[in-house]
């Protein structure tokens, strides 16, 4: 009884408090210094999407429309059209970034690995209308990732 | 400064208005800056606290941080609610603002170092400083909105509250040093204490009780965090600046800040000894008393902030018991006990 | 010169704003009008060389008093029709009470005319004025300033006895209790066999 007067007239509990969060002000920093530091990211990482290309050139994607039937948000609209030589391309393949939720089933479902979610998650922009994206911009982010992308599908294959 | 006007051949009257202007100047301008430094430094604090890290963009080390804030609110749109009371709307930031500046008035830098040496310069702060909470009210009145108006009301009732125990530990202080001036009070804590040694009543036992209250009462008058019921943002959106934007909304911050920082001036000059080193020997006079001040204001920043980062915020009737059911008998309790003392001191035991 | 530029500058405005506080249509701006009048005061106060007085007037009338009669009137409903209703009804109360105040002032013009009340030594110009009106008070008027605190004393308790109500079914926090709990005494444990319960 008497202790606890005078630990309430002394404010103790407070002064313990302060004197904590005064140790905390000199303990090393919780968050890093985003724009110039990044964490570590997983190899699995859904991020930004990307067609890929082999190494000749060629693009992967044969058209056969599986990521777009199992888009859970129907993000994805492709038409496709036989080429030149016979086989068979995309004409169209435009992925509305607003819509989409990053679930990665796109690639799973992919059987020649075109369609990939990268690990660039900076894609920020200013209007509503450069998030859908085209078949042009997916390409040339497949074309900007790849030793990225590559790195982490090889990565990965050990668990697949 | 008059005295300079008036051998260059300017009339009595006239060199005292420029002297005036320009002492105001002297410390209205550097005061915005140092509120502007504040905020940062402030939220670094808070930042460290939280180990996390704090502005760090803009400028170096985010020195500019809270001039591209300021920079922002000053380019936005200025909006006046179509149902608020227009002109109380815009009068009530500029009471605040005007009304924390004008408090500075007496804030004696040095011996001497001070724009008016009035008489009464403890009650002219109290008074003032009563007048900040009008800002609030007529703010929260005249938006014409929920949010606002409760943040007026409960301004109104915990600036009165507090303001009784602030009153009552202003006594003991006008009590021991005899005088309502504020370089006066300050000179009377030179070696008050501790065999001569110690500058600031705040070392004397009787007197440090009532320096922690003070300490606490002034974070209530400024409505800082344990006691920002008036802005309690999970309660009351922004408080009376929900309805604000722009400059009128800038003039609100810069006032508070203000007020924050002349809060931290005068616990230094009441308690601590002002612009006078803390301990009383003769090498520390050698530093300017202006930097003794600048230090201690700063260190009871600090404690702001710290207090900020640590102490949850009170429920409003826990704010009110701590204000009416204990500062109150306690700072009441400490005026009997002081002025016994110094009857006893002054005039032997009544024996 | 300024002095007396000022003293018209609060006196106008000590009246004009006086005057407002009656044609305000609205109470709020009466009260903020009857602050205005209060501050103003405060500033004739200062012209007199009474800074003391001047002060207190702030930081109770301005400071404190009106900020709650302000609390009051933010939150009243007034009814501006039930209000008028009462006028003529008032009239002759309010007349009369206009003729005693004006019957005041005639006198106490007169009196001042009549040249100062030479009771007493006056003050000092040299002496701050706190401690002429602590001398006065402290000293002269000792006995009619205490009666002054226990009038003061005897409403303060009436009031809180008239509107303090002690009410027995609020189950209010006791801080103190909770700070007093003891976590060895607060939690126990039992271990009741099956099926018989446990007393709490």
């Amino acid at each position: 009884m008497i202790a606890r007067t005078i630990k309430a007239f002394t404010l103790w509990e407070f002064v313990k408090a302060h004197v904590l969060t005064l140790k905390y002000f000199f303990k090393p920093k919780a968050t890093i210094n985003y724009p110039y530091e990044k964490v570590p990211q997983s190899p699995r990482f859904r991020g930004e999407h990307a067609l890929r290309r082999y190494p000749n050139g060629e693009e992967r994607c044969i058209a056969c429309k599986l990521c777009e039937a199992i888009c859970p948000a129907q993000a994805i609209t492709i038409e496709a059209e036989p080429r030149a030589d016979g086989s068979r391309r995309t004409t169209r393949y435009d992925i509305d970034m607003v819509k989409c939720i990053y679930c990665g089933l796109c690639a799973e479902a992919c059987p020649v690995d075109a369609i990939v979610e990268g690990p660039n998650l900076e894609f920020a922009t200013e209007t509503r209308e450069e998030l859908l994206y085209d078949k042009a911009k997916l390409l040339a982010n497949g074309d900007r990732w790849e030793s990225a992308i590559a790195a982490n599908l090889a990565a990965d294959a050990a668990y697949r | 400064m008059t005295d300079f006007f008036v051998s260059h051949g300017m009339v009595y009257g006239w060199a005292w208005f420029l002297a005036t202007i320009i002492g105001i100047l002297v410390i209205a301008l550097p005061l915005m800056l140092a509120v502007a430094m504040v905020i940062y430094a402030e939220r670094k604090i808070w930042a460290a606290i939280a180990l996390r890290r704090g502005p760090n963009v803009v400028g170096p080390w985010g020195l500019l941080q809270s001039f591209a804030d300021g920079l922002k609110v000053f380019l936005k749109e200025t909006i006046v609610p179509s149902s608020a009371n227009k002109g109380l709307f815009l009068i009530a930031p500029i009471i605040t603002f005007t009304v924390a500046l004008i408090v500075w008035a007496v804030v004696p830098f040095d011996v001497g170092v001070v724009l008016t040496d009035i008489n009464v310069g403890l009650l002219y702060i109290l008074a003032a400083s009563s007048l900040g909470v009008y800002g609030v009210i007529i703010a929260g009145w005249a938006s014409n909105s929920k949010y606002p108006f409760f943040s007026a009301l409960r301004a109104a009732a915990q600036m009165v509250s507090y303001e009784v125990s602030i009153g009552f530990v202003l006594i003991c202080v006008v009590l021991y040093s005899g005088s309502f001036n504020l370089t006066d009070i300050v000179m009377k804590q030179q070696g008050n204490i501790g065999f001569g040694l110690l500058n600031g009543f705040g070392f004397n036992p009787l007197l440090f009780p009532m320096a922690v209250v003070f300490l606490i009462s002034s974070m209530a008058e400024t409505f800082r965090t344990p006691f920002d019921l008036v802005e309690a943002e999970s309660e009351l959106v922004a408080g009376h600046q929900t309805e604000y934007s722009s400059m009128s909304f800038a003039l609100f911050w810069l006032g508070e800040y203000a007020n924050v920082i002349l809060m931290c001036a005068l616990n230094a000059i009441l308690f601590w000894g002002g612009f006078l080193p803390p301990l009383n020997i003769g090498f520390l006079y050698a530093v300017p008393g202006i930097i003794w001040l600048f230090a201690k204001m700063a260190f009871f920043f600090f404690v702001f902030g710290w207090v900020k980062a640590t102490v949850p915020r009170y429920r409003y009737d826990q704010l009110m018991r701590l204000g009416w059911k204990i500062f109150l008998p306690l700072s009441l309790l400490f005026v009997v006990l002081i002025s016994g003392w110094l009857m006893i001191k002054t005039q032997g035991l009544p024996v | 010169m300024i002095a007396t530029l000022a003293f018209y500058l609060f006196a106008t405005l000590t009246i004009a704003s006086a005057v407002l506080v009656i044609f305000a249509r609205n109470p709020v701006h009466s009260v903020l009008w009857l602050i205005v009048a209060f501050f103003n005061a405060a500033g004739l106060m200062l012209l007199l060389g009474a800074e003391f007085i001047a002060m207190l007037l702030v930081i109770v009338y301005v400071g404190a008093v009106a900020v709650l009669f302000l609390f009051i009137v933010m939150m009243l409903d007034i009814d501006f029709a039930a209000l008028r209703s009462g006028f003529s009804k008032n009239l002759p109360f309010g007349i009369l009470i206009a003729l005693v105040l004006l019957a005041e002032m005639v006198l106490a013009a007169a009196a001042w005319k009549a040249g100062p009340v030479t009771e007493g030594a006056p003050v000092a110009a040299s002496q701050p004025n706190i401690e002429a009106v602590g001398a006065a008070l402290y000293g002269r008027y000792l006995f009619p300033f205490e009666l002054a605190g226990l009038i003061l004393l005897v409403a303060m308790i009436g009031a809180i006895v008239l509107t303090h109500r002690s009410r027995g079914d609020v189950r209010g926090q006791k801080i103190s209790r909770q700070v007093d709990r003891d976590p060895k005494e607060a939690v126990r444990n039992l271990n009741p066999g099956v099926g018989e319960g446990m007393k709490l």
